[in-house]
Parts: structure tokens; C-alpha cells; sequence
């Protein structure tokens, strides 16, 4: 009977976990499929009350912001974690790093657009797509940070001492051995923290600032999906409404590809255990 | 070929406790020597200063000297290089558990910048056939992971691992106490292969097994050795009363 119980409120919360995301993505797909067309992935945005156009230079856009940030957020983060469980275990400068991350990972997405604003826009007198990877590399740090923290805590010790007795020096047994032991996760902590800025508007109204024309210069604004929706989105007119549905359903799906991308592109090669 | 190691007033600590106190042992080179005594007796903790795994802890400290075919592993090299020349089994088995079985056994090799596919090849055979694993893993070499063995299987691939690198001296810590009698008995007679080519210091929990695999044994408790012979002296005739008390079960 208890188990019986136990069964049913997990089945249960599981159904309250997925319902809310099933039901954005139906949401999204009734009223945005509709304005979907190839004119979408082609055009650039339209003035108003000119029929068509589309977000091509967003979807680039985004897709640049993103790779630029990841640049930045992933070997930050991976290289600050694996000091935090490998190198600097116990010591007062993890100890310090480990906070400053949990904090950054608290900081509000907008006060870190502004940070990046007098720390790069400012300085450079532009607004710039570089600005905005930077916002977006420095978001992602503390959760690829802390994530490659867990996963490599998680590598059993005798894992380590097998790299270590075999004469392999301690900073190729880390590189090696253990991070590669700890990809899966680590991997995951990645996709975890671009998912969660490639949805971020808040830190590029500062930085990337948007543009209606097809830029893909690092030192100038570039558009963005989030950017664009949240334009469209305020905006009085039907059209752009609907352009700002089809632009969010576009932007979860894109998230879902690359995330499924990468998972199949990096588990080629590590082998599964059966243990 | 295996060397011999002279062990002289071997002193080890983690943290303030004293756990190995004054160790003076002479182990011949291609024979097979057991450590045996209670828990914590300090047998683990001596084979670790072996290969100088004992320092990878950070409150860890030894004195004393281990000369090892002459070499003061203390005074005159790196961890790195003494942990290619005394190959370690440890108690549970620890294949890398992302890598292939072929790249279990080559991780050695390749992980200190070796290259050359032949030769890895090569060795990687040689290595599980002397494991006397060979048989059962030929087909699957690259395909199946090290940690979806079976549990026997997973030891003797830890030990054709240590085996790739070449050493000379194999130190086995409890390496069949995770093990059901079957895959026991092939590490045992593994054992008696390997010392042919390689200086072997097993510790064991198992009486039957020292007296079966080693020539000579070492009796410890508390930190200390207490006695130390051919195994056929320890186990008939014992000349300290501590040592017969433990080897006719009346502690430990």
C-alpha cells in the first residue's frame, strides 16, 4: 500500500513538473506556428505596417551572442571548477572564489547588463555584440563553475589514486582521467547554463542593444531572438505579436536542437559503464 | 625482472597519529611476500609507502628509507617515476570506468605521452595475458568499457594495467577481498606467475591465501611489525606469542 502511495505521488509530481512546460509549448505552437513561414528565417524585420519580414538576423544574432558567450563562460567556468575540487581543495582562495560564484549566480540578470555597460560598452563608446557575449560568457560562469565542482567531488577517490599509481602526474590525472570521468556532468552543467542565457533579454538591452538590419560585426549592436520578442512583444501592433509568438517558439526549439547537438556530439567517444 | 627492497626505520603518520612506527623488512626481488594483520594494523599504510601513495594525502608524513633494486625512493626520485617502477592493485577493483578495456590497460602508457600504436598494441596484449585475462575480453577489447566487467575480471584488468607500465615490484592490497572464491583463486594463481618476472607484496586478511601465494610473510599490529619470516616459520612455528595468538584466531 505504501509503496503503492510512494508510486503514485511520484507519478503525480512528475505530471506537475512537465505539465507547465507541455502546456508553453503547446501554447507557443498554436499561436505561433501560424506566422512561421520561410520568409521567417530569411527577412529581416519589416517597418510597421509593411506585410512579412522575419527574424534571420535574431536567429544569427543570438546564435553569435551565444557562441561568444560560451567561449567565454565555459573554459572559465570549467577551468574555476576543476580548481575548486582538484587544485585548491580546502583552501581559503576556493573557499572565496566558491562564494563569489554563488553570488554572481544570484545577481540579477539586468544588474549584470548594467556592470557590463560601464565595463565594456562605456569604455568602447558602443554598444557591440562583443558586449553582450561578454554579459552572457560572465552569466554562464558560476553555474558551469559550481556544476564541474559537483560532478568532479563525484569521481570516486580510488579513480584517482588508480591515474596516480600508475605513475601519471597529478595534472594530467586531472585533465585526463578525472574530468573526463566527470564529462557527462560537466557537459550538462554547460547546457544547463547556456539554455538558461540563451533566453536572457535583460543583460543584452544594455550591451547588444538590437538591430533591425543583418550586422554580424562583433563591434557593433547585433540583434537577438530574446531582444526582438521583447521588442515585438511591447509593440501595439497584431503583426508583431505574432512575429514575438513565432519568435519565442523558434527560440525554444533552436535551444533544444543545439542542447541535443552537443549531448550527441560528446557522447560519441566516452564509454558507458555498466556499473 | 623484480628487485629487491630494504625497508629501514620506516616511520609514517597521518596527521599526529603515529601509524607506522620504526619498519625494518627486507623483501628479496621475485618472490612473493604477505603482509598479514588485524584492521589497522598499519599493513595498508606500509605497502602505500612503497610507491610513496602515502604522501598524496595532505596531512600524510613518512621518515625513514625504502630502497627499492637499490634506489632511496625518498632521497633520489620523483613519485612519479617510483609509481612507474612498484605498480599498485588496489582492494576494489577501479578500472577508469569512461575508457574502453584497451584503453584501461594503455592508460599508463599513453597517459605519460607514449604513442606508438604498434607497440601500445603489443603491450596491451602482453599485459592481459599475463593478467590471464586475454581470453575473455580479446573480442571486446575497444567496444566494451572497463567497468562493465565482472567484478574478477575488473581486478585482473587493474592488473594488467599496473603490468603495461613495466614495473618491478607489484604491491597488492587486499586485491581479492572484494572478490568471490572463483575470481580468488585465479588472482592467486596470477600470483604465482607473476613473481617470476616481479618482486610481489600482497597484504591480506587472509591467512590461507598468505600461506598459499607468499614465500615469505610479515605479521603487524598496531603499527608495528612484529614478526617477520618465511611463511612456513610464521604459520607452524611462530617465535613471538602475539603472532601465534593472531594466526590461531584468538584476536583479530
Amino acid at each position: 500500500m505504501t509503496d503503492h502511495a510512494a508510486t503514485f505521488i511520484a507519478i503525480l509530481s512528475t505530471v506537475v513538473v512537465v505539465t507547465p512546460l507541455v502546456a508553453v509549448f503547446i501554447y507557443l505552437v498554436y499561436r505561433g506556428a501560424s506566422s512561421l513561414s520561410l520568409d521567417f528565417f530569411t527577412q529581416v524585420p519589416k517597418p510597421v505596417g509593411v506585410a512579412g519580414g522575419g527574424m534571420a538576423n535574431a536567429i544569427v544574432g543570438s546564435a553569435i551572442l551565444l557562441g561568444l558567450g560560451s567561449l567565454i563562460g565555459v573554459p572559465m567556468g570549467i577551468a574555476g571548477g576543476i580548481f575548486l575540487a582538484e587544485f585548491g581543495r580546502g583552501t581559503k582562495l576556493a573557499n572565496a572564489i566558491r562564494f563569489t560564484a554563488d553570488v554572481l549566480n544570484g545577481v540579477p540578470s539586468i544588474v549584470m547588463g548594467i556592470a557590463i555597460y560601464s565595463l565594456v560598452v562605456v569604455p568602447q563608446g558602443h554598444f557591440s555584440a562583443f558586449s553582450g557575449g561578454v554579459a552572457l560568457g560572465v552569466m554562464m560562469i558560476p553555474t558551469v563553475c559550481r556544476t564541474t565542482e559537483e560532478m568532479l567531488l563525484m569521481v570516486p577517490n580510488a579513480v584517482r589514486e588508480a591515474a596516480l599509481a600508475l605513475g601519471v602526474p597529478n595534472w594530467r590525472s586531472v585533465l585526463s582521467i578525472t574530468v573526463k570521468t566527470a564529462s557527462p556532468g560537466i557537459i550538462t552543467g554547460c547546457m544547463l547554463a547556456f539554455a538558461r542565457v540563451a533566453g536572457e533579454t535583460a543583460p543584452l538591452i544594455f550591451t547588444a542593444f538590437g538591430n533591425v538590419g543583418r550586422s554580424m560585426r562583433l563591434d557593433e549592436p547585433i540583434a537577438a531572438l530574446p531582444l526582438q520578442i521583447w521588442i515585438y512583444a511591447q509593440s501595439p501592433y497584431d503583426e508583431w505579436h505574432r512575429l514575438a509568438w513565432a519568435g519565442a517558439l523558434v527560440l525554444i526549439v533552436l535551444i533544444v536542437l543545439a542542447v541535443s547537438l552537443v549531448r550527441y556530439v560528446t557522447s560519441r567517444g566516452v564509454m558507458k559503464g555498466a556499473s | 625482472m623484480g628487485v629487491g627492497i630494504e625497508v629501514s626505520n620506516l616511520n609514517a603518520w597521518y596527521g599526529t597519529n603515529h601509524s607506522l612506527q620504526d619498519i625494518n623488512l627486507n623483501m628479496p626481488g621475485n618472490h612473493a611476500t604477505a603482509l598479514i594483520g588485524p584492521s589497522g594494523c598499519g599493513k595498508s599504510t606500509f605497502v602505500r609507502c612503497l610507491n610513496r601513495m602515502h604522501e598524496t594525502n595532505p596531512i600524510a608524513r613518512v621518515t625513514g628509507s625504502v630502497l627499492i633494486g637499490g634506489l632511496d625512493i625518498y632521497a633520489d626520485a620523483k613519485p612519479v617515476e617510483i609509481r612507474r617502477r612498484v605498480g599498485m592493485v588496489f582492494q576494489r577493483p577501479n578500472p577508469f570506468p569512461t575508457m574502453s578495456i584497451y584503453d584501461n590497460v594503455a592508460a599508463g602508457l599513453k597517459l605519460n605521452g607514449y604513442s606508438n600504436h604498434r607497440v601500445l598494441d603489443d603491450i596491451v596484449e602482453k599485459s592481459l595475458r599475463n593478467s590471464a585475462l586475454w581470453d575473455e575480453v580479446k573480442d571486446d577489447l575497444k567496444k566494451k568499457s572497463g567497468a562493465s566487467l565482472s567484478g574478477g575480471q575488473q581486478q585482473r584488468l587493474c592488473i594488467a594495467r599496473a603490468l603495461a607500465v613495466d614495473p618491478e615490484v607489484l604491491l597488492m592490497d587486499e586485491p581479492a577481498s572484494a572478490l568471490d572464491p572463483v575470481s580468488t583463486s585465479k588472482i592467486e594463481d596470477l600470483i604465482f606467475q607473476l613473481k617470476t618476472q616481479y618482486t610481489i607484496v600482497i597484504v591480506t586478511h587472509n591467512m590461507q591465501q598468505a600461506a598459499r601465494v607468499a614465500e615469505n610473510t610479515g605479521f603487524f599490529l598496531n603499527g608495528r611489525m612484529v614478526e617477520y619470516d618465511t611463511t612456513h616459520k610464521i604459520f607452524t612455528n611462530p617465535s613471538d606469542k602475539r603472532t601465534e595468538d593472531y594466526i590461531t584466531g584468538r584476536f583479530g
